[in-house]
């Protein structure tokens, strides 16, 4: 199986500072890998520059065998390769209907996207219910959902998630784990970077950690649950 | 009839100020409602003014020409400067484009020979007609309200709210940040160009900072949620000084106390769509609405 995204020797700083220290992974296709670190160890980072919205100084950034690092962010998406940011960058003041229909801002098909937009709404039926609400007036979940539908509706073939779990609670985290277990399952490729380490492993095929801009360990998700420095570090002992 | 036609004579002045006043708060409505504090539109306003002028006076063009020069030139500076720029965000985009506009003022200052300098231009033509006025800002306001609810208008609301979400829906920051910016200078520019053939007389201190506090005031004060908004602004702006002309000395003062009232209690704007839906919906169940507010 070849990779679908190949990373090598990424490096990205801000200034003076660091953020990531030549880092080298790959996703293949079909699979939920995991990138997982405490705060401020670059993930993040790590994110934003294989949506270009930061430039790496160093490295390359592959994806389907194509060189991404000098591509616009706009043209990224164009690609496939669409980002959930951190903190769920919802458009407050815009419905749930047109946050959705934002997200397919680069598509031009018409009947394509109103079928992804129904498959959208059967996943989250809570946006179905409350699809002419403002988008403000929704719960954190309901956002994250909302920010995660919109992700759909621009047609990813490898979907990139900064930090879902943020901020919710232990239920809805589940919830929308569960939600994105059953996205990869209809064949998409998905890419999580987290902090809420136990949730993102069991999930995940394969996992990353990080530690101040390098990786420190690889290997499979459940490998990684037992390995007794993830215990010690990110899982309470 | 000759009730209106002393009416006419006594405020056509007036009248025709409201409508250029509602075209300079629009230009800077239009920057902010992509989410951009830029302040340079006194300064587009000007450049504006100095071509369409100079164009009727010294190059004998015709007032079309002069009202197409006066939106083009602005715009072309606007891309120029733009492109550097409009990589800031917040104040500090603020603060370099008022530097911008100082920067224009002081060339107007010293391009004499061409501009007058100090002394500014005397003896423009009176070629500004109410309906010049009036059909300028009911075509810019169709433009722009056609531009809201298309593709493009999207964007600009995406970008207003969340500049990084916008750019990972794959919208373009940059060039539509670009487009807002540049439009909003052409239209700052015609209202100049306008402005112009209207006072007979223009000097620089007219396109300074005060010029960009009053344009900046009269879209805020007027709500920057709708269209109506600028509009609404700038009536506000404009009659008020004439309404309290009975307060002689007072009257800077009340003005004053006026707009720090109006800013206090409805922080949004005297227009406020979601506001007047709400109300609306208020008036219609006769009852008081209780999810209202909660935003």
């Amino acid at each position: 199986m070849s990779a679908l995204l190949e990373v090598a020797g990424l490096e990205v700083a801000y200034g003076h500072i660091e953020a990531v220290r030549g880092i080298s992974f790959e996703v293949h296709a079909g699979e939920i890998r995991t990138l997982v670190g405490a705060n401020g160890a670059g993930k993040s980072t790590t994110l934003l520059a294989l949506s270009g919205l930061v430039r790496a100084r160093a490295g390359s950034i592959r994806f389907d065998g194509e060189e991404l690092l000098r591509l616009k962010s706009h043209q990224i998406v164009d690609r496939g390769l669409v980002q959930v940011a951190e903190g769920r960058a919802i458009l407050t003041t815009l419905s749930v209907k047109e946050n959705l229909e934002l997200g397919a801002y680069r598509r031009q098909d018409r009947i394509g996207i109103a079928s992804d937009l129904e498959k959208v709404l059967t996943l989250f039926p809570l946006l179905h219910e409350r699809i002419d609400t403002m988008a403000g007036n929704l719960s954190g979940g309901e956002q994250q959902m909302l920010a995660i539908g919109r992700a759909l509706l621009a047609r990813p073939r490898l979907l990139l998630l900064d930090e879902p779990s943020m901020g919710l609670a232990p239920l809805v985290v589940q919830g929308i784990f569960r939600t994105l277990g059953e996205i990869n399952h209809d064949g998409l490729t998905i890419f999580l970077v987290e902090q809420n380490v136990r949730q993102a492993l069991k999930i995940a095929q394969y996992g990353y950690v990080l530690e101040t801009g390098r990786i420190v360990l690889a290997d499979s998700g459940r490998r990684l649950l037992d390995e007794p420095k993830v215990l010690e570090a990110y899982l309470g002992g | 009839m000759e009730g209106f036609d002393n009416f006419w004579a006594v405020y056509s002045n007036l009248v025709l100020s409201i409508g250029i006043n509602a075209l300079l708060a629009i230009s800077i409505w239009f920057t902010l409602s992509c989410g951009l504090l830029a302040m340079a539109n006194a300064a587009f306003m000007g450049i504006g003014a100095y071509t369409a002028a100079l164009l009727t006076m010294k190059a004998g063009a015709s007032f079309t020409v002069a009202l197409l020069g006066g939106i083009g030139a602005p715009l072309a500076v606007a891309l120029i400067i733009g492109m550097p720029t409009l990589r800031l965000s917040g104040v500090y985009l603020a603060m370099a484009t008022l530097g911008f506009g100082e920067v224009v003022r002081i060339l107007i200052l010293n391009a004499e020979r061409w501009t007058g300098g100090a002394l500014g231009l005397n003896g423009i033509p009176q070629l500004t007609q109410w309906w010049h006025v009036l059909a300028s800002l009911v075509a810019v306001l169709l433009v722009l309200w056609r531009l809201r609810r298309s593709r493009v208008g999207r964007a600009f609301e995406a970008i207003k709210e969340d500049d990084v979400a916008a750019a990972l829906m794959g919208i373009g920051v940059m060039s539509h940040k670009l487009l807002a910016f540049a439009l909003g200078a052409g239209i700052a520019g015609l209202a100049g160009a306008l402005n112009a053939h209207l006072t007979f007389f223009i000097g620089p201190a007219e396109y300074g900072f005060e010029r960009g506090i009053d344009i900046l005031t009269m879209a805020v004060l007027g709500g920057t949620g709708g269209l109506a908004g600028p509009v609404v602004g700038a009536l506000v702006i404009t009659l008020l000084p004439e309404f309290l002309r009975s307060f002689r000395n007072y009257r800077l003062m009340i003005n004053g106390v006026i707009l720090v009232l109006i800013v206090l209690f409805l922080p949004k704007g005297i227009w406020d769509p979601s506001r007047v839906r709400q109300w609306l919906k208020r008036s219609r169940r006769g009852m008081p609405d209780n999810t209202a507010g909660v935003r």
